[in-house]
């Protein structure tokens, strides 16, 4: 008949990542020189012409740190399900929408941020406990009708939302010590009487990153320094077998379906309060959850933080410096990675 | 199990032309070219043409999951695209672009790039598998939405283009309920008979039987991704036919027509109707209007989202063969040969 598939295409003939060259580790020290430089030295005029000026360029970057940490909150929960399940939760941006409203509500109710931002992940980690143990594990290994099931649940839950909440924009108050903005040690100019301006940028963000690094740590040591951990990895590796040593496959589903659904609730808190709060956020946060894990590798933690750096960063450079093709930059980022890595870039071939 | 769920292909081509002169389809028949007699213009068009417009989309997703294992949610996209280019190349009156080029020529060329464009979709989608082609085809179509509400330059951003109109050929309007009406039965009867025939046919069999087992295809020395673009670009050549049409019902299209939830909402109708035979998608699609347009009486002007989705999570639930399953179960089983009615193959 025809031709056989090109043999490049075949996933098992591209090994993972080789060990570090020498010459690999010169490039990445390079990279880090050159982006040193950017962030701390004075640009010359040509840069300067090139890249608008440096303050669009250090917010661009920064903006898109702060969106790549979002965008982890949001994807982590995600890819773990994923890998565990092998569940496509569709519903997830519904969940963040559901957490940002929550956390909206108990905030403005009790006057504290934080309750808002717990409530938002306690509320959301039951809605998930309840959506595992009512729904999904009635259609467990059946990966279609499970999706399925959560497009159905993102229809009506975000039709509830919008009765509930109606169409209007929140804008969630910040407590005062994490309101304002903070002068950064970047100086993006120099005032004629010779004193250095500094970059300035809202501490809030800032924060968004540090909690999201910080749950990336949270998260790595619990699946590689405890015990469930083990057993959610074992279950990633081979659900079947991990049942068949007498864990209880049931109780780690169930926790990382809460876990998932909390992590997306608390996201929508924490994005909500940088951002808006509206009807639509949810498709918004799904489609970034879905590149994100796609780029990323499905199921690997480390591979959504990386792709949620790629996303993060490339949404907003494209913001600043070709503002109506920027998802055109985000789809190719996705076409290439699966043309080149069709498993994701740290997935492992199915 | 559902979609991908082997469909007895075991009939082969044998029965090729017996299968188009049915009993039940000339009734059928019948009954739809007879229907612009009994029917008022509101039915005639916002239920009957818009069904059968919207169940050829469903058909072209029906057709890549239910014979190729693929789920897509990028048909209304697909759609969209030859609708924009309708508007770009012929007559609209948003001011930008609108070459005004005749019909015959913009016709054509829309249902041939919505379908390249569809093939390039099918290249990206066909490196991933199962579920994998849905959060794929999900992400090109809300990418695809949001970029054509940002770019004004070529697709005039979030109003998108109006005043599209239906060419008039032969002294007829072809917009007029009675002709649109007929225009879209004739469309999607040629759709539904070329599916048919397609299933049977030589690339048909070898489609599904990619979808059941590509490692074996592939050791035989099939083409398994050439077959499966290829797939892609005949369903899009059908859901370009629907995109055309679709943008001469509405008189207009912008983003809001390939957002997500018209991309989902087809999936609800095909999932209804049933991905066994390629009536299913129509039922679907009349099941789906017919709930969108009478649930307002029932629920109330806001939360018929709410009803489409809980009926849709009742079918999933209920039957996950759609409609049509819910017909296989109470009829006498005779021709399902049970070692193959397991989920295995293609897991969709």
């Amino acid at each position: 008949m025809s031709e056989s598939a090109t043999p490049g295409h075949d996933p098992l003939a591209q090994g993972g990542a080789g060990p570090a060259r020498p010459g690999r580790l010169v490039l990445w020290l390079l990279a880090v020189v050159v982006l040193a430089w950017l962030f701390f030295a004075q640009w010359p005029d040509w840069l300067n012409a090139i890249l608008i000026s440096k303050k669009a360029f250090l917010s661009a970057v920064l903006n898109g740190l702060t969106l790549a940490g979002l965008y982890f909150l949001v994807a982590s929960g995600f890819t773990l399900v994923f890998g565990l399940m092998r569940n496509v939760n569709l519903a997830h941006g519904t969940l963040y929408l559901l957490g940002a409203y929550v956390g909206y509500e108990v905030g403005t109710r009790t006057g504290y941020w934080l309750l808002g931002a717990a409530a938002g992940f306690v509320v959301l980690a039951l809605v998930g406990l309840i959506m595992q143990v009512l729904v999904f594990r009635r259609l467990e290994g059946d990966d279609l009708r499970q999706t399925l099931v959560t497009i159905g649940i993102s229809i009506v839950g975000a039709d509830l939302m919008l009765a509930a909440w109606g169409g209007t924009t929140y804008q969630f108050i910040l407590p005062d010590w994490l309101d304002g903005s903070i002068k950064l040690p970047f100086i993006t100019a120099f005032r004629s009487n010779g004193a250095a301006v500094y970059l300035t940028y809202p501490f809030y963000r800032l924060m968004v990153l540090v909690l999201a690094i910080a749950i990336g740590i949270g998260l790595w040591l619990m699946l590689n320094r405890t015990r469930i951990g083990m057993m959610i990895r074992a279950g990633v590796d081979d659900r079947d077998m991990l049942a068949a040593t007498g864990k209880n496959v049931h109780l780690v589903f169930a926790v990382v379906f809460a876990m998932g659904a909390g992590l997306a609730g608390l996201a929508g808190v924490v994005g909500g309060s940088a951002l808006s709060v509206a009807p639509g956020e949810d498709v918004r946060y799904l489609l970034a959850s879905l590149v994100v894990v796609i780029v990323g590798g499905m199921g690997s933690v480390t591979g959504a933080a990386i792709g949620a750096l790629i996303i993060g960063l490339a949404e907003q450079i494209g913001l600043v410096y070709f503002p109506t093709y920027g998802v055109v930059l985000t789809f190719v980022i996705l076409v290439v990675t699966l043309s080149l890595r069709p498993q994701g870039l740290m997935g492992r071939p199915a | 199990m559902s979609v991908g769920a082997a469909e007895s292909v075991s009939a082969g081509a044998t029965a090729r032309a017996g299968e188009f002169f049915t009993p039940a389809h000339a009734i059928l028949g019948l009954l739809l070219l007879a229907y612009p007699a009994v029917a008022s213009d509101f039915f005639l068009t916002q239920i009957g043409g818009y069904s059968l417009i919207l169940g050829m989309i469903a058909l072209s997703l029906m057709v890549l999951a239910g014979y190729g294992g693929m789920v897509s949610l990028a048909q209304v996209t697909i759609a969209g695209a030859a609708g924009y280019v309708v508007a770009i190349f012929g007559q609209n009156n948003s001011g930008v672009y609108g070459f005004d080029w005749p019909w015959w020529i913009v016709t054509p060329l829309a249902i041939l790039i919505a379908s390249l464009l569809s093939a390039v979709f099918g290249w990206i989608a066909v490196r991933t598998e199962g579920i994998y082609t849905i959060m794929i085809t999900l992400a090109i179509a809300t990418a695809c939405f949001y970029f054509t509400q940002q770019n004004y330059a070529l697709f005039n951003g979030f109003p998108g283009y109006t005043g599209l109109r239906a060419p008039e050929v032969l002294g007829v309007y072809w917009r007029d309920p009675v002709p649109f009406y007929y225009l879209c039965l004739a469309n999607a009867a040629v759709a539904y008979f070329a599916v048919l025939y397609g299933g049977k046919s030589t690339f048909g069999l070898t489609l599904q039987a990619i979808r059941d087992n590509p490692r074996r295809m592939r050791a035989i020395g099939y083409d398994v991704t050439a077959h499966k673009v290829f797939a892609w670009w005949l369903t899009g050549l059908i859901a370009g036919a629907a995109g055309v049409l679709l943008v001469w019902f509405n008189g207009r299209i912008s983003p809001g027509t390939i957002a997500v939830g018209p991309a989902i909402n087809i999936l609800i109708i095909a999932v209804i109707g049933g991905q066994r035979h390629p009536i299913g998608p129509f039922i679907g699609a009349a099941v789906v209007v017919i709930i969108q347009t009478f649930a307002i009486d029932l629920v109330g002007a806001q939360r018929f989202n709410t009803l489409i989705g809980l009926f849709f999570l009742v079918i999933v639930f209920v039957s996950p063969d759609g409609i049509l399953g819910l017909w296989d179960r109470f009829r006498p089983r005779t021709s399902r040969d049970g070692w193959n009615s397991g989920s295995q193959g293609a897991g969709l």
